[in-house]
């Protein structure tokens, strides 16, 4: 051992001293801390910076959004086609909703990869207090995806609305700005956060990121087939709540004109993650691990 | 200090640990010795607070895990060398779980130099060796230098060198006054590195005593004494004599006689006085892990078998010589029976030695103390029932006044004696 040997601590009980125990003891002579939910972040920290998967997936994630975003609006401004006063934010909608598939797999893996290597068992041995584990990477992961988020899409704004500035498109206005940019990253990352729950309830990567995109897609798709005219309002529902449409929302294009409007989308998201993550708590409580 | 009472866990209907009581003391090595699949990790898994367990409960030091606060900070274990993120470098791992426990960042690599990774700190734990990974295992273990060690096959795909320092770390921690619990399937690892023994099998207590008391119960110490065989009736006499002052004599199948209860000078002083002429005086002993293995026999839940590549093999030739099985298939019979049965050949002797001669096409598998090896019948098939095999191999005239079951008694039955010797030295604590 490479610890500063204390003169053996025969007489010093200090941890179990109430029991008196008759046994010889050890203390560390490293001072022993009371940790909470700031010491998870720090590690949970540390964890997400400091494997590849995050800088694999975030990175797709800023490729899309930004690319796909200058590529419409490159191509809406070489066309000479007229936007008739269309806010020049909603191109950025298209990278966006590619690029949520990413949060959704980085929002997985977060979780879903601990019990996929096992090292969840060193984790929650280190700190059994199951909940702190969750609630640091939900906070970590949320700040990271929402500030990557928020940085992409509003340089992506900012690019489309100097490039179509010639096209007749309408400036902007501070709440169209808003939503654009911090509401739908609040969204993405709230989509993310959804995710990281679903990974820590299924426990298994590839398991979790599949249903992530069935929620992320099939209710746009099941609406997509249901021609039958008793199915009407069902298929109106299903689009009026899928999730890109409700992101499309921030962008004032919705798919429909009834359903969710304004900053509603952010709290059913809001919602929907918390239900999810009260389950996510209550089992990781409960089964073993 | 680990105490656990009443441990029990069900998987379903698969009961995976029963009713398990014990204490791991501080200051003492304990060994966790059981077969595969008798439930150490999952024991392991409850003293740590990963799984509930179904029954009962376990405490360290009095607080179930994880009521304990900063529990990395009393509590190290290693409880799967590869449950890491491999994408992660060996000190990012050890820095995470040092900030979750408020650990000082300096302290990660003062541990990745006590295992001796600082030479690949940075580089990421999936091209780890077994042995390495084991390493970064054990640093885990050691970053809070907690109170309390636990380790689940500590030394499995280390290298010599590294066991060495494995069992001199596990004495060294004991030694500050740590309670160290160590797991494995090796017996003859525990004898070199633990204090207490705590056996397992199919999840239930087999024995809880310190390795000496584990020894002295299970490893029937005996002396072997004969007497010039020409003369039968000195080994008479020397048999009267030796049984009148105590000591337990048995014969065995060469005419010697298996003496036990009484020392060495002793028997030879007896000898002296009797006048009886000896021709070997000579101790015996049965190795820790023959003990470990008898105790353990009808508690194995995977038991490995002869691969006899029935019905796929293509008829021999006539007159073709089968090739000779290698000694070691088969493990049912692999390990020694009671000394009592040995059929004359000292207990600690190599088991099925290759000069053993194979008879029937197959040869006498595997089979030790296949001296009479021509009864072993013809068929290969024979020998595959399960019951003949600690039995069969002994002539059926085996002295049937042994301490263990005779021979024709179903395999589980040899473990059930050996089985109530612990719980005589539990009361001795």
């Amino acid at each position: 051992m490479s610890t500063p040997q204390h003169p053996m601590p025969q007489a010093a009980p200090e941890w179990q001293g109430a029991s008196g125990s008759p046994y010889p003891t050890y203390t560390s002579p490293i001072p022993v801390v009371r940790t909470n939910l700031v010491h998870a972040i720090a590690s949970e920290w540390t964890k997400i910076k400091s494997v590849r998967s995050t800088i694999w997936t975030l990175g797709v994630f800023v490729l899309l959004v930004v690319g796909i975003g200058l590529l419409t609006a490159g191509v809406v401004a070489s066309s000479s086609s007229d936007l008739a006063g269309e806010s020049p934010l909603s191109l950025g909608f298209f990278g966006l909703l590619l690029g949520s598939m990413c949060v959704i797999t980085l929002g997985v893996l977060t979780t879903a990869t601990e019990y996929g290597t096992g090292m969840i068992r060193t984790t929650m041995t280190a700190c059994p207090s199951r909940g702190r584990v969750l609630a640091a990477k939900a906070i970590v992961f949320f700040l990271v995806a929402f500030v990557v988020t928020l940085v992409s899409s509003t340089l992506v704004a900012l690019a489309q609305v100097t490039m179509l500035e010639g096209n007749g498109a309408a400036n902007p206005t501070g709440e169209e700005w808003l939503k654009a940019t911090v509401g739908v990253s609040l969204y993405i990352a709230l989509l993310g956060l959804l995710s990281l729950a679903v990974g820590s309830v299924i426990r298994h990567s590839a398991g979790a990121i599949t249903i992530m995109i069935g929620v992320l897609l099939a209710p746009l798709v099941m609406a997509l087939f249901m021609f039958s005219d008793s199915l009407r309002r069902v298929q109106e529902a299903l689009f009026e709540y899928s999730i890109p449409n409700q992101m499309s929302i921030f962008y004032a294009n919705s798919l429909s004109d009834s359903g969710p409007s304004g900053w509603d989308p952010l709290w059913i998201a809001l919602g929907v993650a918390a239900a999810v993550f009260a389950g996510a708590f209550a089992l990781l409580e409960r089964r073993d691990v | 200090m680990i105490e656990a009472v009443g441990l029990t866990k069900r998987y379903g209907d698969k009961t995976a640990v029963y009713n398990l009581s014990f204490q791991v003391r501080p200051g003492a090595v304990t060994g966790f010795l059981g077969p595969n699949g008798s439930g150490k990790s999952t024991t392991m898994r409850m003293i740590l607070g990963l799984d509930n367990p179904t029954a009962g409960h376990v405490t360290i030091g009095g607080h179930p895990y994880r009521r304990l606060p900063n529990a990395a900070r009393h509590v190290g274990a290693l409880l799967d060398a590869k449950a890491v993120h491999g994408g992660r470098s060996a000190r990012n791992h050890l820095l995470s779980l040092a900030q979750l426990s408020g650990i000082p960042a300096r302290r990660v690599d003062e541990v990745l130099g006590v295992v001796g990774l600082q030479d690949v700190a940075r580089r990421r734990s999936k091209g780890f060796s077994l042995g390495m990974g084991q390493r970064l295992g054990i640093a885990a273990a050691l970053l809070g230098d907690p109170q309390v060690l636990l380790f689940d096959e500590p030394v499995n795909g280390l290298d010599p060198e590294g066991i060495h320092w494995v069992r001199n770390l596990m004495k060294a921690l004991a030694a500050e006054g740590r309670t160290v619990f160590v797991s494995s399937h090796l017996m003859s690892e525990m004898a070199l590195t633990a204090d207490h023994l705590i056996v397992i099998g199919r999840g239930q207590l087999l024995s809880d005593m310190s390795v000496k008391d584990f020894i002295s119960a299970n490893s029937a110490d005996f002396a072997r004494v004969r007497t010039p065989d020409t003369e039968p009736q000195l080994r008479e006499k020397l048999t009267s004599a030796l049984t009148e002052v105590g000591g337990n004599v048995l014969p065995e199948q060469d005419g010697a006689l298996r003496v036990t209860g009484l020392p060495l000078p002793r028997i030879s002083d007896i000898a002296h006085d009797t006048g009886v002429r000896l021709w070997e005086l000579s101790p015996h002993q049965a190795s820790l892990e023959e003990a470990y293995m008898r105790m353990t026999q009808g508690a194995v839940d995977y038991r490995s078998t002869d691969d006899r590549k029935a019905g796929l093999q293509q008829p021999l030739p006539p007159g073709a010589q089968p090739p000779m099985p290698v000694p070691g298939q088969g493990q049912p019979d692999w390990y020694a029976p009671p000394p009592p049965q040995q059929g004359g050949r000292p207990f600690a002797a190599p088991q099925g030695a290759p000069g053993q001669a194979p008879a029937g096409p197959y040869g006498a598998q595997a089979a030790p103390g296949a001296g009479p090896g021509g009864q072993q019948a013809a068929n290969p098939y024979a020998a595959q029932q399960p019951p003949a095999a600690p039995g069969a191999p002994q002539p059926p005239e085996a002295p049937a006044a042994a301490p263990a079951q005779p021979s024709g008694a179903p395999a589980p039955l040899p473990a059930s004696a050996p089985v109530t010797d612990p719980t005589k030295p539990e009361d001795a604590r």
